[in-house]
């Protein structure tokens, strides 16, 4: 496939099925500190209850990461960054997406062998799963590499977003390319607190107290 | 006049230079009598006037180019402490010393600070960066261009293929076939004229190629690098709006 479709469809599945994967996974996972462990579960069997999960799975999941990540790495390799030269935020940013993207596919590699891989042994079931995440963020060193890698998801995934609507021509100003940059580093907050957010309740040996009270709390200040 | 009250005080330069296209580059010092109102081609002046290096050693003048001596050529084009701009416009009382000289090396070397610019010239023959208006017979005058437009238009024919936003880019490399922004820049420009616009649709064509529009890489360095403040990243992220609707309406009216 020539260089124009390949890099457009790279682009397009970060977004569309993968940056809407992530904000699924996102509010799944947040389901523990709403819920706590119940919560999750439910959220796990709701998820797999959908029809065709397989299906959805293998086209809005594998291969278009597959194909992110396969492609990704090529784009990655082919950079040359200049930052020392270069000091400016833009060009941090593009430096970061491209290492960002780099532990994202190492750590979601994993992660799905830790996960769904053993699920399709008969390791373990999805009911199994939060105690199965329980028991890997309880370790001290993984606890870190999850940290680090939901961190650099987020920005992946928000970062991701913000040159999509440069490169399909939807912001092309400076002021539409710096308001669109505002949105998508806020929204880089959010999804990274969340994500944090149900790490720690993961963590937690109780996920349900320590989690809804915290939620609680934050309902409290808000209002 | 001017010399006797300055007279003690001395520019140093830190000059990278190479022999030849293959051979291996090399720095040399030069340590020069400060003059009011010097810029870098008047120090280089000086060291081809009298070529002796910082040790006292007789040496062979550095090479470089320039022509217009007013920044609108792009011809002396180097990399002036770590930042690629031109060498008329580098004055010395604004640099760090000592000033390091290099040349653009994402463009072969030929000698000293002398690059080769040639694959930005085949690039704006790719894009096909020009208005044919030849034929067979009179064609008359051409359709008017808004007021409007040629504002903008404008500020994008300032570019003069100097290769600073090649050497800016991480995206320009020895790895990528990547055309670079300059000449995407070009076809937004020539496609705004009234007549260019014409044939819009070979210039489009011309970037969804291997190493066009696509090699983009968004660390926006070369709209801040560029010494004439052409808006690059506005082409480019325009190219990619035109680019993405050539390729809905290819895969729709074909």
């Amino acid at each position: 496939m020539k260089g124009f479709y390949s890099r457009k469809l790279h682009s397009l599945l970060g977004v569309i099925p993968l940056g809407f994967f992530i904000l699924e996974h996102m509010i799944t996972n947040f389901s523990a500190v709403e819920g706590g462990e119940q919560g999750f579960k439910d959220s796990v069997v709701w998820i797999n209850s959908l029809p065709l999960v397989l299906i959805l799975e293998i086209f809005g999941i594998w291969l278009p990461l597959l194909y992110h990540g396969v492609y990704g790495t090529y784009i990655a390799l082919q950079a040359k960054p200049n930052n020392g030269r270069f000091r400016h935020e833009r060009n941090l940013r593009y430096l970061l997406q491209r290492v960002t993207g780099v532990i994202a596919l190492f750590f979601i590699g994993w992660h799905i062998w830790e996960t769904r891989v053993q699920v399709a042994l008969g390791n373990v079931t999805h009911e199994e799963l939060g105690g199965l995440i329980h028991d890997i963020v309880s370790q001290p060193v993984f606890f870190m590499i999850y940290l680090i890698s939901v961190l650099a998801v987020s920005f992946h995934f928000t970062n991701g977003l913000w040159s999509f609507m440069v490169s399909w021509g939807i912001t092309i100003g400076p002021r539409a390319q710096r308001v669109s940059s505002y949105i998508c580093m806020g929204l880089f907050v959010i999804v990274a607190v969340m994500f944090t957010w149900s790490l720690f309740v993961f963590r937690g040996m109780e996920f349900e107290a320590s989690g809804t009270a915290m939620l609680h709390t934050l309902k409290t200040v808000i209002g | 006049m001017a010399e006797i009250t300055t007279a003690a005080k001395k520019v140093k330069l830190i000059v990278t230079r190479q022999d030849a296209p293959e051979s291996a580059p090399y720095t040399e010092e030069f340590e020069l009598n400060y003059r009011p109102g010097m810029n870098v081609i008047s120090a280089l002046m000086e060291i081809q006037r009298n070529p002796v290096n910082a040790k006292g050693d007789h040496t062979v003048p550095v090479c470089w180019e320039f022509n217009c001596l007013e920044e609108v050529c792009g011809a002396c084009s180097m990399v002036i402490n770590g930042k690629p701009r031109q060498a008329c416009a580098a004055l010395v009382d604004k640099l760090e010393q000592p000033i390091r000289i290099e040349p653009m090396k994402t463009f072969p070397v030929v000698r000293d600070l002398i690059i080769d610019r040639s694959r930005m010239f085949n690039a704006l023959k790719r894009v096909k960066a020009w208005i044919p208006i030849d034929g067979t017979y009179d064609l008359g005058p051409g359709p008017r261009m808004p007021e409007k437009k040629r504002q903008w238009a404008y500020e994008l024919s300032k570019c003069m293929t100097c290769g600073v936003c090649l050497e800016a880019c991480p995206n320009v490399n020895e790895k990528t076939n990547f055309i670079g922004p300059a000449a995407i820049s070009q076809v937004r420009l020539f496609n705004a004229h009234p007549t260019g616009e014409m044939n819009a649709e070979e210039r489009l064509e011309a970037l969804m190629e291997d190493g066009g529009i696509e090699g983009c890489g968004n660390s926006q360095n070369c709209v801040r690098a560029c010494p004439k403040g052409i808006p690059l990243t506005t082409s480019i992220a325009e190219m990619n709006k035109q680019t993405t609707k050539h390729m809905f309406k290819r895969w729709l009216t074909s």
